[in-house]
């Protein structure tokens, strides 16, 4: 495999400094400096960051390959600087049993660009009412320790006490996508004012709220882990900070679009701007920043969802929900966090790597940059402006062009690189770098 | 004046405009041969994902009076899954020469949607969107409301009427577009609706609100605009039960008697005679319903002069 030093890197703690990768690892610079065949980076003016995890990948492989693939997902994640994601099980058929977490796994590593995690369906066909073979796909090939029916709430509150205790059996995490579906039908967009005004059927701030209320309770009397999919609400962080100052075991994520858009973009029915939970108020996204440099919410995930030109070219409310994360995540959170001073870079090592990693059993990330750590490595161009996102199939992206900082100029997974001066490298070039 | 896709648009110089216009035109519907040369030539589509027969004949003979030609396309069921996509549809209906759209469609905001997505070239009229907005059923409200209060209507507005808008108002887009017309128009608006079907957030529309309906009518309002009662909605438990409605909320005899002599009554029809109106009132002759169906075609001959350039 290629050895690479990389030098003059902003490292997150704030010095500057080389890193050095050799078979998969980072090694002392002093061991590749000066050999024969070390690749040299000049990192000067580039932030260092460990290889980004995402928990909450929508790859829409195996079912709707015109959306999404996990070839096509797993690049767009490396332009965006992740090395790991976690693909959700919402697809056709659903990960519900070891067939599909396995083969979504080595799929994902066929593609190469990024580890490739399952998650496994709590309920069969993501129903809500009978639990999928969880223990079967746990100790499948894949290895599955994240369970979600993203998309779909667990309703059931006798089903989702079953998935906690099962899941913690198994050491593993149930992540809810809350959402009370009778305080949601036919829901289009944050429930308030505006709502009232376009005629949207709303989504009310309390349909996310008493769910999140009733499982850190179910988690605190079985004892098992919960983690809450993209928290929207200031009253959901403050049943989260309750909830962690009381001691219960969970962990809660913010996606990119809820740190940064408001409702208000709806205003104009572009259903671009259409996503579950909705885009919520000023307010909300606030608070959520701040919960986010407090440590009450513990990670950003982009809820990546990508969509056919058709879902969205169509009146509001037929449209499908989502929009694109994977490669605009870094340039939201360096917007609405770093830029504003809530946040340093070692914050965003951690809320966009080794704490996802952490929630997902996935080993690697937890020295980031370490000698000797698995070679998951990130080069940020934080004073350049981002990109559109170019590696998705799909291009339901809601950003506007040029007007967000941080460009992705280098990505390692594993050692190999992914990206390479801002461009994607070659599938057949990641291919044989890792077979070197 | 692109399109006519919502009241909120509209500022006070476009909606007088636009009322004096009908007015013009009104003066048509009495001669003995009703028609006008004006667009001629000039080809709308009635494209309706939802049925009203009454609004789509309203359009048809505003269009007639003017001599445009006239095109329908009634689809069947509306979404995306049961066929073609609303996209397809107009620009179909465009290659087939449509200049004005008249568009009818169970998703609030699809009129906007057309008018702005870049499918279509075509002027828009929001024929009813969801429950958004219907701006030509406000239009007609406001010129009825006009001739019965103005002697001359002509550059009137309705400053210092009182109107009351009683019913389902979170899934009304009649409500909606009268709320901002007639505001604009400067008039007092009062809501009045059971909890369940109050909008969310009405406290900061221009509006006064109320579950009172007797309350509001112990107001000596001007006029009462009575919605049309959606039975789906009434009577699973989740709303309200259609009783306690009846009694709350319907304009029966007794409280149409408390209103004063000179108030009117409203409905945008089809009415449910017997539930939010009583059979008496809407035959009384408070009942201005028939007026308002008759300026509705006045008034979406405007709407489409106005769109194909108007005086200019």
């Amino acid at each position: 495999m290629t050895s690479y030093l990389i030098s003059g890197a902003e490292l997150p703690g704030g010095a500057r400094g080389d890193l050095a990768i050799s078979d998969g690892c980072f090694v002392d610079p002093k061991d590749v400096s000066g050999k024969k065949g070390t690749v040299v980076v000049d990192a000067s003016g580039l932030v260092a960051l460990p290889g980004l995890v995402d928990l909450h990948t929508h790859l829409r492989q195996p079912g709707q390959e015109q959306a999404e693939t996990i070839l096509s997902g797993s690049q767009s994640a490396a332009l965006g600087g992740f090395t790991a994601v976690h693909a959700m099980a919402n697809t056709d058929p659903v990960a519900d049993t070891p067939g599909i977490t396995d083969a979504v796994a080595r799929m994902g590593r066929e593609a190469g660009y990024v580890t490739v995690r399952p998650v496994g369906a709590i309920t069969k066909g993501l129903a809500g009412q009978e639990l999928s073979a969880m223990a079967a796909m746990a100790s499948g090939s894949a290895a599955v320790r994240v369970f979600s029916d993203d998309g779909k709430c667990v309703h059931d509150s006798l089903v989702m006490r079953r998935a906690l205790e099962q899941a913690k059996a198994l050491d593993a995490v149930v992540a809810q996508h809350a959402q009370d579906p009778r305080l949601t039908v036919d829901a289009q967009m944050n429930e308030g004012a505006l709502s009232s005004r376009l005629g949207l059927t709303g989504w009310p701030a309390v349909a996310e709220e008493s769910i999140i209320a009733r499982d850190v309770l179910l988690a605190e009397y079985v004892g098992a882990r919960l983690h809450v999919c993209h928290l929207s609400t200031a009253g959901s962080v403050d049943v989260i900070r309750w909830a962690k100052k009381r001691g219960i075991s969970v962990t809660a994520e913010v996606t990119p679009h809820h740190l940064l858009l408001t409702e208000d973009l709806v205003a104009g029915f572009d259903p671009l701007f259409k996503v579950n939970p909705p885009l919520r108020t000023t307010e909300d996204t606030i608070a959520l920043r701040e919960a986010l440099a407090e440590g009450v919410i513990d990670i950003v995930a982009t809820d990546h969802a990508p969509h056919p030109s058709e879902s969205k070219e169509c009146a509001f409310g037929e449209a499908a929900f989502g929009m694109l994360g994977l490669e605009m995540a870094l340039p939201v959170v360096i917007e609405t966090l770093v830029k504003p001073g809530l946040m340093s870079w070692s914050d965003v090592a951690r809320v966009l790597s080794s704490a996802p990693a952490a929630i997902g059993s996935l080993g690697g990330y937890d020295a980031p940059l370490a000698v000797g750590s698995q070679a998951h490595l990130t080069l940020v161009d934080a004073s350049a402006v981002s990109l559109s996102p170019r590696g998705s199939l799909s291009s339901n992206n809601p950003y506007p062009e040029n007007a967000l900082p941080g460009r992705v100029m280098f990505t390692f997974h594993h050692g190999v690189a992914t990206v390479a001066g801002g461009e994607l490298v070659a599938a057949h070039v990641v291919s044989a770098g890792r077979h070197a | 004046m692109k399109h006519l896709l919502s009241t909120r648009d509209l500022d006070v110089d476009r909606a007088v405009t636009l009322l004096d216009t009908a007015e013009e035109f009104q003066s048509v519907a009495n001669r003995q041969v009703p028609k006008l040369p004006t667009l001629r030539g000039v080809t709308m589509v009635n494209l309706f994902f939802e049925d009203s027969t009454r609004t789509r004949l309203s359009f048809e003979a505003a269009a007639q009076r003017l001599s445009a030609d006239i095109m329908t396309f009634q689809v069947q069921g509306s979404s995306v899954s049961k066929g073609e996509s609303l996209k397809d549809t107009a620009q179909t209906l465009e290659a087939m020469g449509a200049d004005i759209i008249v568009i009818r469609h169970p998703a609030s905001g699809a009129a906007a949607t057309l008018a702005h997505s870049g499918w279509v070239g075509s002027s828009i009229i929001n024929a009813g969107d969801g429950a958004h907005e219907h701006p030509t059923q406000a239009l007609l409200d406001a010129m009825t409301l006009r001739q019965r209060f103005h002697a001359q209507p002509r550059g009137a507005l309705l400053t210092g009427l009182s109107v009351v808008i009683v019913g389902d108002i979170v899934h009304s887009r009649v409500a909606r577009s009268n709320v901002f017309l007639l505001t604009t128009l400067g008039a007092s608006v009062t809501l009045v609706a059971p909890p369940a079907l109050m909008p969310q957030g009405v406290e900061d529309w221009p509006v006064a609100h109320t579950h009172d309906l007797d309350h509001a009518i112990d107001g000596g309002p001007d006029a009462v605009m009575m919605l049309r009662v959606q039975r789906e909605r009434m009577g699973d438990g989740a709303l309200i039960s259609h009783k306690d409605y009846v009694r709350n909320y319907s304009l029966t005899v007794g409280r149409a008697d408390r209103l004063p002599a000179s108030s009117i009554v409203m409905h945008p029809g089809p009415m449910n005679r017997g539930v939010e109106i009583a059979s008496q009132v809407a035959d009384s002759s408070r009942s201005v319903i028939l007026d308002q169906v008759r300026n509705g075609v006045s008034v979406r001959m405007a709407a489409l002069y106005e769109l194909r350039g108007g005086g200019a």
